[in-house]
């Protein structure tokens, strides 16, 4: 096994769902040691490229290599090596952290020291505690902690923060960067922008089943986007675009307010993934 | 290899015997933190004896007839009834597809499943072979190498229907509807038409053609002593090709993961 070969190298990766095609050549290698993100809105083809990764799901076509495997052949070796944060991934309601660790460790050859990924994943206080009394965050992270114990070098997020509360997103992401700083390689997907730019060396922007852009998050001018303020006026719907949100609705309102008018409708919206999406191609 | 974190631990032996070992001792742990499971799947077919036992005391051939009944229903409840459950729940749960992504080999797995069923269904028909001999007056089982085999043979059948079963539910919720819809006429059928001379021909000829009815007679043949004992290899045919049928269908029609539909 050649140690400086790609972690994962997928080309032209199609996979069809019947008449629909839920991915349509992709493209993307990533590095050992590389957190990796799949940027995209719900239904952008993330979770099946990433489940035909996983060796869930079989591809239509194209090529794929994780750590020297084709994911489809579903070998010892590969599921040996690698970990994975589902999405919606269940545990046994009756069984408490430290019993599942304890039993996941022995699936693998060398697993992490028990104790260990409880305090790493922030369980220690729960580890006897059983599985059907743990909130939605200390589920989430039994799910890393049982993606951790089997000590794989490339580790699949799918979706790791999606309906966390501010703290816990946090608290993943610490635990995302304290993984990269062991040299593990991460695939990720999310469709935060924030969570992209945070984490990941390297962005894939994918949409319907393409990637629209691939790089390190700056560079892809992810986070430049700006504030978008609109309101009706003569019937006219008139939007603005600004950096600094606070001085023009001061502005725009002041006006208004001098005029005796009302400005309908008035909206600000946080730049969006859609708006990064329209800046990439309009530059393209 | 550097241990950046600084602790993993020695090899652990992760052949597929130990594997399912481990995967058979969670399974029991499991079931026995489950009260709700460890009720329907255990004391119901022996509040049932009790019940039934109690009224039908004072009639030998009855209580004969309605102890190898019960476990007949055992065999069925532990493997059938657990199985469709248990799949249908894991499925929906996502704790299957997440099994699906360790290197716990598939064999391991559902030897550990298949083999906490077993251990439940030997533990029921442990307890009502000795309510049978200390309650309801039928003695210890005369052919207990017959007893075994039809346990063995119902097993493996109700196990493969169960499992195939779970792929027909569609949802948890909708598991007990789809399970009892099964389950009660089944029982209702092979239990109320052993005596063929009351029982419309055509009920016999469904009671005969389901596994149910040749278990419990075959079990009534092992339990009892001085039953007809004649048909067995008959009654193990027809349960052997429910089993073929289901565990045909528990392979091919096996899925780790809910449907996204």
């Amino acid at each position: 096994m050649n140690e400086t070969s790609p972690a994962i190298e997928v080309r032209a990766l199609c996979k069809r769902y019947g008449d629909y095609e839920a991915v349509r050549g992709i493209d993307i290698t990533v590095a050992r040691g590389e957190v990796f993100g799949l940027l995209g809105p719900n239904g952008a083809g993330k979770t099946t490229t990433v489940e035909i990764l996983e060796g869930y799901r079989t591809r239509t076509s194209g090529e794929v290599s994780v750590l020297g495997h084709d994911p489809a052949g579903r070998s010892m070796d590969l599921r040996r090596r690698i970990g994975i944060v589902l999405q919606a991934g269940g545990i046994y309601s009756h069984i408490t952290p430290r019993e599942a660790l304890k039993h996941w460790a022995s699936f693998y050859p060398h697993p992490r020291d028990v104790e260990e990924v409880l305090e790493l994943a922030g369980l220690r206080e729960k580890g006897d505690v059983r599985s059907r009394r743990l909130s939605g965050g200390q589920l989430r992270r039994l799910d890393f902690a049982l993606a951790l114990v089997g000590d794989p070098e490339l580790i699949f997020l799918d979706e790791p923060t999606t309906g966390f509360d501010p703290e816990a997103r946090r608290a993943a992401w610490e635990t995302v960067r304290s993984l990269r700083a062991l040299g593990k390689t991460i695939l990720l997907t999310t469709h935060y922008l924030d969570e992209a730019q945070e984490l990941a060396d390297r962005v894939a922007i994918v949409k319907d089943g393409r990637v629209l852009a691939i790089g390190p998050p700056r560079e892809l001018g992810v986070g430049a986007s700006r504030y978008r303020v609109a309101y009706r006026g003569d019937g006219q719907l008139i939007e603005h675009e600004t950096d600094d949100p606070t001085t023009l609705l001061y502005e725009l309102t002041g006006g208004a307010l001098a005029r005796g008018q009302r400005l309908e409708e008035l909206s600000v919206a946080r730049p969006t993934l859609e708006d990064v999406y329209l800046e990439l191609t309009a530059d393209a | 290899m550097p241990d950046a974190l600084g602790g993993a631990t020695g090899p652990s032996p992760t052949n597929p015997v130990a594997l399912t070992w481990r995967q058979y001792r969670l399974e029991r742990r499991m079931f026995w933190r489950n009260p709700s499971a460890a009720f329907f799947n255990f004391l119901l077919p022996l509040l049932f004896l009790a019940g039934a036992g109690a009224i039908l005391t004072g009639s030998q051939s009855d209580l004969n007839r309605l102890v190898p009944s019960i476990a007949g229903m055992s065999v069925m409840s532990t493997t059938f009834t657990a199985l469709a459950y248990n799949i249908v729940f894991l499925r929906e749960r996502g704790v299957l597809k997440r099994i699906r992504g360790t290197p716990l080999p598939t064999i391991s797995y559902f030897g550990g499943v298949a083999a906490n069923a077993v251990t439940n269904t030997a533990l029921q028909i442990a307890i009502v072979v000795g309510a049978g001999r200390v309650f309801f007056g039928i003695g210890w089982p005369p052919h207990v190498a017959t007893l075994i085999v039809f346990v063995l043979v119902g097993v493996v059948c109700f196990a493969g229907l169960g499992v195939a079963f779970a792929h027909v539910i569609p949802n948890f919720e909708s598991t007990a509807a789809y399970v009892n819809a099964v389950f009660l006429p089944v029982v209702f059928v092979s239990f109320f038409v052993f005596d063929s001379s009351s029982a419309p021909g055509f009920l016999k000829t469904i009671a005969d053609a389901l596994p149910l009815k040749p278990l419990i007679d075959g079990l009534s043949g092992a339990m009892v002593a001085h039953a007809h004992t004649t048909g067995h290899l008959d009654a193990l045919a027809v349960i052997g090709l429910w089993g073929v049928f289901g565990l045909y269908f528990a392979v091919r029609g096996f899925s780790w993961e809910q449907s996204r539909t």
